[in-house]
């Protein structure tokens, strides 16, 4: 695409973009949506199959309640509304990874609608709605590459058939690919919060559709809309958005008009393409699914799961911030996964240093992590070795630089802050009485900047300060040093 | 002693008087399928290892005696539309000529655990479409009474056989009649329960909300006795009802004194006058009987066939998908691609009748199309099944003729497939409505070649007691015999 990134603002004054997403999300039961199949990723290909799953003739679904919970949790911290009746479908295509030659799925009566994820956009408060959650199944896998004749052969897997996922369906409600970044970043969270789904985009746990349109700014009614598909990274889902409304924008610019198309993202090419319409000219041919009885939620098992749901991150955020004083950016990274503020809440409770913790486990413990391109549940060390750690800066018995050393050493040998520092002769000096022995020792080496000092050169007590600790190995503490260094070498005044 | 005609009532005490071992029971069944199945074809594929074995255990029993199950020895066929663990499954479809089923329909696996022997697998139309075993891609099934006519459709095979001494018992599925048209072109008795009584599990669909696994006999007891073991919830099937079974044996038995039965004029406007006069010693005889004969309205009934042909073909189109040559079943050769690879197999896999369908199911489903047809079809369901339960507040049971024709000849109809359809005009309502039905043979046609006719009667949900007990009644008085 040609559009400079100056050009690209310009034009951006005069357009608006409208996105919507349609997320799939894997829900994570032990069984399969319609069948008792374990749902592990992984496994031998075709080795959790059944006749359900399979679609031999003569099998039927039942109805995983599982995954229907799990559902509800996720439709009822989106805020909707829940259909207290809702209905299976069968959308029809062939496709050889869909072994009954339709997909069982949820149409015009949902699971739950009309709701909406709070989330703040450039520091102000939004609400984007969903239009619908709604239960299915997932499809089998082709493979296409990687065998010796697959030149001439596809291979098919069918672990995935009758997995269940969620499908949720934003309003056009983001205006940005920044803001759809945000939106699904949220919407991740939420669901590791729930613990419904681990979210995992490269295992397909996670996928994202979007729908694309520009318009004119003030303008009323929408553009025409392309749906965006393979965006199956978050990077990609910013990348991909950006390239399709500027493809937009220079299509309209030009006196063009909008095709309404689905396109592929490809990531090498870095582009979206238009399928050729005759390959998605599909009519699914909905109708509702006779082998499953009508999905009726009471009152009573919706109220259950509104009262098993756990604090969600938007509450948890706000108590984290009143209980352990932290900032609101910290919070929020802290809040970013259960996980992560699990960890924090055990760190600062063990160690009863709150924001230290913070700076810990956002500073040192995250750049580790990071580099090891690990995350918090991955993390070698555990909640109660960083909070031993935390402890002991802020007890002063080790230096912070002192601490960054021994947690790298946490990383590389998983030992223990304790262990460490006996091995390696590493307690700060912060005796006084010792500290002042080398500092005696120090002025008597030093005169002349000792005089220095005292005739009001204050500057030099900190190469002072770094003599005492050369000679320590750099275990004294610095502000014991500094302290014993001004009451031996007396008032700095100019002459 | 003819081991071949023996009713289950029977076959039980000659196992426990000794007369008869079942592996004798089920070998004499064997050896009349080799002596007439070759001109009446009913079965497609035999299971004698299968039967033997099932004998032998029974026949362990006796000798140490213990108790026998309800079923002991009952030689059986099994509509080739229902799954059995091991023994080929065709469906009588050239696109399953090779498939072996990993396992067992619910009630395949509750009539062998009864003691029954599973002879084999029975002839029937292509995915059970039909209505005269004409469509079957293995050839036609002849009627044991008449070999130039049909045994009806689409259990005609199953029908058949039973009316042959080819089996004992036999298991159907009805969809729209093909349980009660062929019992009653074959003088047998036939029951379809309520939609939701007899699990789906292993019952290759058609038609998911209208199909119906049920009983063939020669006898309503012995039909009773076969519906009792496979009647009942079945978690594997979620549409299945939990509702419990009573003992329909024990149902038999009781009075019809004062029984109110319907008789609709809908389904004798117009009726062929050799049936109608059968119909009309049947339901003297009933009233003899002492049940209380009322004329009732069934005011939807012109536009069951209709309405039938829309969903179940519908259903037809999305069940069918899955034969698609990529995991079993028979895969044509010759394809470039993927998409001419179902296209062939398709294409030379299923026989005319199952296309049509197909192709009637997929427009009728699709967009632009869907409201009015689809849409429009369920709403007419509705009113049919509001009919029937108007009906059942004043009455206990309704008696229509089973099908408006005799049994017609090999070829007569094949050609015609509206003519085809509309033989199943009296059946397709209680599929359609979700009750219960049963057919009974009602005497022969006066005229030569004094063809069975059937009648059937049609009973409340889960109320398949009282057809039981009407159709006994009607049977032990009689009543098969009527008008001949
Ligand atoms: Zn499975």
């Amino acid at each position: 695409m040609s559009i400079s990134t100056a050009a690209s603002s310009a034009v951006f004054a005069v357009y608006e973009p409208v996105i919507g997403l349609e997320v799939h999300i894997q829900l994570l039961t032990q069984s399969k949506i319609f069948c008792a199949c374990s749902t592990r990723f992984g496994d031998p290909p075709n080795s959790n199959i059944c006749p359900v799953c399979l679609g031999l003739p003569g099998a039927l679904p039942v109805l995983n309640r599982e995954a229907v919970t799990m559902a509800l949790k996720a439709a009822l911290a989106l805020n909707c509304r829940i259909n207290p009746r809702s209905r299976f479908a069968r959308k029809n295509y062939f496709y050889p990874d869909l072994p009954k030659g339709y997909q069982i799925s949820q149409y015009g009566e949902p699971l739950a609608e009309q709701g909406a994820l709070e989330m703040d956009i450039g520091g102000a408060s939004r609400s984007v709605g969903i239009t619908r959650v709604h239960l299915e199944e997932d499809a089998g896998k082709s493979l296409h590459e990687g065998f010796p004749d697959s030149d001439e052969k596809s291979y098919i897997d069918l672990n995935r058939s009758g997995v269940p996922l969620i499908e949720i369906v934003s309003e056009p409600d983001l205006h940005s690919p920044d803001e759809a970044y945000q939106f699904l970043t949220r919407l991740k969270t939420l669901m590791l919060y729930l613990g419904v789904s681990d979210c995992n985009m490269e295992e397909g746990s996670l996928r994202c559709d979007a729908n694309v349109s520009v318009r004119r700014r003030g303008a009323a009614s929408l553009g025409t809309k392309t749906e965006v598909k393979n965006l199956n990274s978050f990077r990609f889902l910013q990348k991909a958005l950006t390239f399709e409304i500027e493809r937009q924008i220079e299509v309209l610019e030009g006196g063009g008009t909008i095709q309404q198309e689905t396109r592929l993202w490809d990531s090498r090419e870095q582009r979206t393409y238009g399928m050729r319409s005759k390959e998605f000219a599909h009519d699914y041919r909905y109708f509702p699914e006779p082998d499953l009885l009508p999905l009726l939620i009471s009152e009573s098992w919706k109220e259950s799961i509104r009262r098993s749901l756990p604090e969600l991150p938007h509450l948890r955020k706000a108590r984290m911030m009143r209980e352990y004083g932290l900032g609101e950016q910290e919070a929020s990274q802290l809040t970013g996964s259960p996980a992560l503020a699990d960890y924090f809440e055990e760190v600062a409770k063990a160690s009863g240093e709150a924001r230290l913790s913070a700076n810990w486990i956002l500073g040192d413990l995250m750049f580790r992590l990071n580099e090891r391109r690990q995350d918090i549940t991955q993390t070698p060390v555990s909640a109660v070795a960083l909070a031993e750690l935390v402890s002991l800066i802020a007890e002063g018995t080790i230096s912070g630089k002192m601490g960054k050393d021994i947690l790298a050493e946490m990383f590389a040998s998983g030992q223990r802050a304790s262990q460490i520092m006996a091995e390696k002769g590493l307690q700060q000096i912060s005796d006084a009485e010792e500290v002042g022995r080398v500092v005696r020792q120090v002025i008597a080496a030093n005169p002349k900047q000792a005089e220095q000092y005292r005739r009001g050169k204050t500057a030099t007590l900190s190469w002072l300060v770094g003599q005492v600790m050369k000679a320590t190995r750099g275990r004294a503490n610095p502000q014991v040093v500094q302290e014993a260094l001004k009451k031996e070498l007396g008032p700095s005044a100019p002459a | 002693m003819d081991l071949t005609n023996l009713t289950i009532p029977e076959i039980r005490s000659a196992l426990t008087s000794r007369r008869a071992s079942a592996e004798e029971i089920v070998r004499a069944h064997l050896v009349k399928i080799e002596e007439r199945d070759r001109e009446i074809h009913a079965y497609l594929t035999l299971s004698p290892e299968r039967a033997l074995a099932k004998a032998r255990e029974i026949d362990h029993l006796v000798a140490s005696g213990a108790p026998l199950p309800p079923l002991a020895g009952v030689p059986i066929a099994i509509k080739d539309v229902i799954l059995t663990r091991g023994v080929r499954t065709t469906c009588a479809s050239r696109i399953l000529d090779n498939y072996i089923p990993p396992y067992d329909a619910t009630a395949v696996e509750r009539l062998e655990a009864a003691g029954a022997c599973l002879l084999g697998k029975t002839n029937c139309d292509e995915f059970a479409m039909g209505s005269s075993t004409e469509n079957s891609g293995y050839g036609p099934t002849r009627n044991p009474h008449d070999l130039e006519r049909v045994p009806g459709g689409s259990s005609g095979g199953s029908a058949a056989a039973v009316a042959a001494r080819l089996a004992t018992a036999a298991l159907g599925s009805d969809t729209g009649g093909s349980i009660r048209q062929p019992a009653a072109f074959c003088e047998t008795v036939g029951m379809m329960g309520t939609y939701g009584r007899v699990s789906r599990y292993g019952l290759v669909a058609f038609a998911s909300s209208l199909d119906h696994i049920g009983p063939f006999a020669r006898t309503v007891r012995d039909v009773a006795l076969v519906l009792r073991t496979i009647a009942g919830r079945d978690p594997n099937d979620s549409t299945s009802a939990d509702i419990p079974v009573p003992d329909y044996v024990a149902a038999l038995d009781e009075s019809v004194r004062g029984l109110r039965i319907g008789v609709p004029g809908e389904y004798f406007a117009g009726l062929n006058a050799e049936i109608a006069d059968n119909l009309q010693k049947g339901i003297d005889l009933l009233a003899r009987l002492g049940c209380q004969i009322k004329s009732v309205r069934l005011p939807h009934t012109e536009y069951a066939i209709a309405c039938y042909y829309i969903i179940a073909t519908a259903e037809a189109s999305s069940n069918l998908a899955r034969y698609d040559g990529v995991r079993y079943g028979v895969r044509s050769t010759g394809y470039r691609d993927l998409r001419e690879m179902y296209e062939k197999t398709r294409n030379r896999g299923f026989g005319a009748e199952v296309k049509r369908r197909i192709m009637l199911g997929t427009h009728v489903l699709s967009s632009g199309y869907y409201d009015a047809y689809y849409l429009k079809a369920q709403k007419v369901r509705t009113l049919l099944a509001r009919d029937f339960v108007q009906a059942f507040e004043e009455v206990d049971a309704v008696v229509t003729p089973t099908s408006p024709i005799p049994p017609f000849k090999i070829g007569e109809r094949i050609d015609d497939p509206l003519q085809m359809y509309l033989t199943d005009i009296y059946t397709v309502t209680a599929d359609l409505a979700g009750v219960p039905g049963i057919s009974v043979p009602c005497g022969r046609t006066r005229s030569l070649p004094h063809l069975p006719v059937g009648m059937q009667l049609l009973g409340k949900h889960f109320d398949e007691a009282s057809l039981l007990c009407i159709a006994h009644a009607f049977e032990q008085a009689g009543g098969f015999a009527a008008g001949s």
